[in-house]
């Protein structure tokens, strides 16, 4: 029986040599590929820094510390809006987590199956609205009814507190907190479900054998093991809380100056950097602007890298202590 | 009938092989001979995948995963050549049948001919025909080559497989424990198969059966813990082994 | 009198009610602005709405008629934009993704791509903004406010959710899929490309069409970069219009019309993003089955 076939010469020589030549070109294009993504990265630091430096050189470390920014007077200091950012991040935050948490165990504890991933992406859609339309929904729709009707309430109420003082009209820290944290829901929300799915089922079934309630054993089993990913998913939201600028540049009121409360109107970095930058009236406000993009940079940068890290930790952990 | 009077298809030479910094296979010496079938024997974890995988320079696209002495083939070193020109001379299937999943039975057969080269629909057609009769698949889906390949049964998708192989005209066939997943209807198909392709390939055939190694080949080489045991004519290695490592495998005193 | 088993079991109901309340509390916000949008931006939704460009602004009371008709430069802005920064982000994200995947496997060098894509989508998007500004006001600064420069920017937003999204696509296609073709002499970039990418492909075109439409709703970059013009765009180099900045028009303009327009324009993100994100699900959906047929 003959070993014949259609293709005596096959593969041909000129096939050999593409494939070879072809394998080279190929390695190198895709590792330019790769090396640009991290070279983009690299730049935006690089960069960034590169623009502000006449600012760094003029004022140093001042620039951390300073607790105005008036640029006619050359002073620059970035305390006013690193407050500002803290500020409504955190109350974003304080708003979101609790829903955000007791959204998840509904989903993962009470809802029914067949409801838990529909009603999780129906969730997932408030990230998908774009930030711009928050902010526009926000002045248009949020800002009279925080004015006229929420703000006196909580004046009334929690007034004592000192953090509800002076004027209230609707374009403020609060509303601006307010907004961050719709949009903060959805990440923490999202995190938390998986964390929580996450949990083996034997740590639930251990529970509910010694008796414990539905509730509590959520909140004494299924959540505690799920604690680190949850905090994983925190310290995101947190991160994309830090970053955002349409949704509060257009509530916030846009004062350059420290809130003293939550009815000032004031101003977060970000909102800041979209503001002012057509102002640049004087040589060192865009470098200064700059050295602020730097600094949120480097600051959302460090929390992304925190978040991951928690969360690597969280699978890893899972991984060794799984069933 | 001595190794001797054969003609050697592929001569492994001092062969060892690694997975990082642990040693999967040591100094393997075996003499291939053309056209007959060598069987690769020995209890789990002895490194038969890994020798055979070294065979066609599959081994090294393992992350760090390294190779040491040679491989001839027809007197050349496989490990001086460009891999994947080595690897349309030296054909492999599989434990688990692993056909193109979006491909149809056509498109499976005719892939090695697609992608290394333009033949035109007449030298594919009868190339595909040529490699399902070879492996004993033709009469099966002559109606449907059309089909997706996931329509056939697992012993089925496996000789779809081999025909696959044959298609790249290969003149050795690797097979790692190519019956394995089956069941013993399909097992005797294929080991019926094997009985015709050795009339017009080499074969090389890891198997964790004795039996079967028995049944199908003509040498057999018996690896423990990575070393090469005894190598030598199926008959004599099962009927007469020098080693007394092998007499307590075959009689089955450690699996 | 209720003992303590009791009050457990009745706080647990309660939190359960809770819990539940907190979805629907959640959900408030969502249905509120697509109601909003969908009112007051579709009373606007017209032929013209669509094809128009941004007219001059006006408010109602002053008599004038007042035209909310249209948003055509926008649309038009917006797709310049897209189509741009999908022209540099796919290629080098795919491309990455797939020396991580093929070349990289498991090792180092490969999480640490992934991670430094990770990293970069937690980069604000007013940063990107004028991280692009601080490079071409050095190097171009004939084009520093353009569309082009606006894409740029979008580009840097886009590259990691591409590179990312492909990634996840190409790990998912099982490694026999890979020696199997090896096996048969298939170069490795053929195997690369013709097996494995074609196989991942519909992950590979969601991770695409999630990636636009996060961009179409991106303004914080455009406001520095792309900014001012109610024109369509004539050329690469000028401003154009783009319809998030239409809405960021509507909100700091004192003038009804623009507010009604920013309506209708909001009301269009949505559905694109939206329809962008079905369409993808169903692409997902329909390759899972495909897949999923036999072993």
């Amino acid at each position: 029986m003959t070993r014949g076939n259609p293709f005596p010469t096959f593969p041909s020589r000129k096939t050999r040599a593409v494939s070879k030549w072809g394998d080279r070109i190929f390695l190198v294009l895709t590792a330019v590929a790769a090396a640009g993504l991290i070279a983009v990265l690299v730049a935006l630091v690089v960069v960034l820094y590169h623009g502000s430096l006449p600012t760094i050189n003029a004022l140093g470390l001042n620039f951390l510390y300073t607790l105005t920014w008036n640029p006619q007077g050359n002073v620059y200091g970035i305390v006013p809006f690193a407050i500002g950012t803290l500020l409504t991040s955190a109350i974003a935050l304080l708003l979101a987590i609790p829903l955000s948490i007791g959204a998840a165990i509904f989903l993962t504890q009470h809802a029914p199956t067949w409801l838990r991933e529909p009603v999780a992406q129906v969730i997932q859609l408030l990230a998908a609205i774009p930030s711009v339309v928050y902010g526009f929904w926000g002045l248009i729709v949020l800002v009279p009814i925080m004015r006229y009707d929420v703000d006196p309430i909580l004046a009334n109420v929690l007034g004592w507190t000192g953090w509800f003082s002076g004027r209230h009209i609707g374009l403020d820290v609060l509303t601006a907190s307010v907004v961050l944290s719709i949009m903060t829901v959805p990440t923490i929300t999202a995190i938390s479900k998986d964390s929580i799915l996450a949990v083996p089922r034997s740590q639930k079934e251990a529970a509910l054998s010694l008796g414990a309630t539905d509730w509590e054993v959520s909140r004494r089993a299924v959540i505690p093991y799920a604690r680190s990913g949850i905090i994983a998913g925190i310290v995101l939201g947190l991160g994309r809380a830090l970053g955002e600028t349409m949704a509060v540049t257009l509530v916030i009121g846009n004062a350059n100056v420290i809130p003293t409360s939550l009815f000032s109107q004031g101003q977060t970095i970000a909102s800041l950097i979209a503001n002012d930058f057509f102002e640049q009236e004087t040589p060192l406000e865009l470098p200064a602007l700059l050295e602020a993009a730097l600094f949120l940079l480097i600051i959302t940068l460090a929390v992304n890298i925190v978040a991951r890290w928690i969360q690597a930790r969280f699978q890893a952990g899972r991984a060794v202590g799984a069933e | 009938m001595a190794i001797l009077s054969d003609t050697i298809k592929m001569d492994v030479q001092h062969l060892g092989a690694f997975y990082g910094k642990s040693r999967a296979i040591e100094d393997i010496n075996i003499q291939v001979p053309d056209r007959k079938v060598t069987a690769i024997i020995g209890p789990s974890g002895c490194g038969k995948s890994t020798l055979i995988r070294c065979l066609n320079r599959l081994h090294e696209t393992t992350p760090k995963a390294r190779v040491e002495g040679s491989v001839l083939l027809d007197g050349e070193d496989l490990y001086q050549l460009d891999p994947t020109a080595v690897r349309r001379r030296v054909g492999m299937v599989f434990q688990k049948p692993n056909p193109f999943a979006t491909m149809s039975i056509y498109n499976n057969v005719s892939a090695p001919l697609r992608f290394n080269g333009r033949p035109s629909r007449e030298e594919t057609d009868a190339a595909v025909l040529r490699a399902l009769k070879q492996a004993a698949l033709w009469d099966e889906v002559r109606d449907r080559v059309d089909a997706p390949a996931t329509s056939l049964s697992g012993g089925q998708q496996q000789r779809l497989c081999i025909a696959r192989a044959l298609a790249a005209n290969p003149e050795v066939l690797l097979m790692d424990e190519p019956c394995s997943a089956l069941d013993p209807i399909a097992t005797a198909k294929i080991e019926e198969l094997i009985g015709q392709l050795k009339n017009d390939y080499t074969v090389v055939i890891v198997t964790h059966n004795m039996q079967q190694a028995a049944r199908v080949s003509e040498f057999t080489a018996f690896l423990y813990l990575g070393k090469l045991v005894e190598f030598g004519p199926t008959e004599d290695l099962f009927e007469r082994p020098k080693e007394k490592l092998t007499e307590s495998y075959i009689t089955g005193r450690f699996g | 009198m209720f003992d303590r088993a009791m009050r457990r079991k009745l706080f647990s109901h309660g939190m359960t009610i809770l819990t539940g309340a907190t979805v629907v509390i959640v959900l408030i916000p969502l249905f509120w602005i697509i109601y909003e949008s969908a009112l007051l931006g579709g009373s606007v939704f017209s032929l013209g709405f669509f094809t128009q460009n941004i007219p001059a602004p006006c408010s109602a009371h002053t008599g004038v008629t007042c035209s909310t008709e249209g948003v055509g430069s926008a649309i038009q802005g917006t797709v310049y934009l897209l189509l741009l920064a999908s022209l540099y982000s796919v290629p080098v994200g795919l491309g990455a993704a797939i020396f991580a995947v093929e070349y990289g496997g498991q090792r180092a060098f490969a999480r640490a791509i992934s991670m430094a894509a990770d990293v970069l989508s937690g980069v604000p998007s007013i940063v990107a903004g004028m991280f692009i500004y601080a490079l071409l006001i050095v190097y171009e600064p004939a084009i520093v406010f353009s569309v082009f420069s606006g894409s740029l920017a979008l580009g840097v937003i886009m590259l990691p959710i591409v590179m990312r999204t492909s990634e996840e696509a190409l790990r998912t296609i099982p490694h026999s899929v890979r020696e199997a073709a090896l096996a048969l002499g298939i170069s490795r970039w053929k195997t690369s490309v013709r097996i494995i990418l074609v196989g991942a492909l519909p992950g590979v075109l969601t991770g695409v069409l999630l990636s636009i439409a996060r961009a179409a709703g991106e303004a914080a970059p455009l406001l520095l970069l792309d900014n001012g013009s109610l024109h369509p765009c004539l050329s690469v180099d000028t401003v154009c219009q783009s319809l998030s900045l239409t809405i960021y028009l509507g909100a700091t303009s004192a003038s009804s019309n623009y507010v009604a327009i920013a309506w209708g324009a909001a009301l269009l993100l949505i559905i694109i993003i939206l329809g962008l994100s079905i369409v993808s699900q169903l692409v997902l959906n329909r390759t899972a089955r495909k897949w999923g047929q036999g072993s």
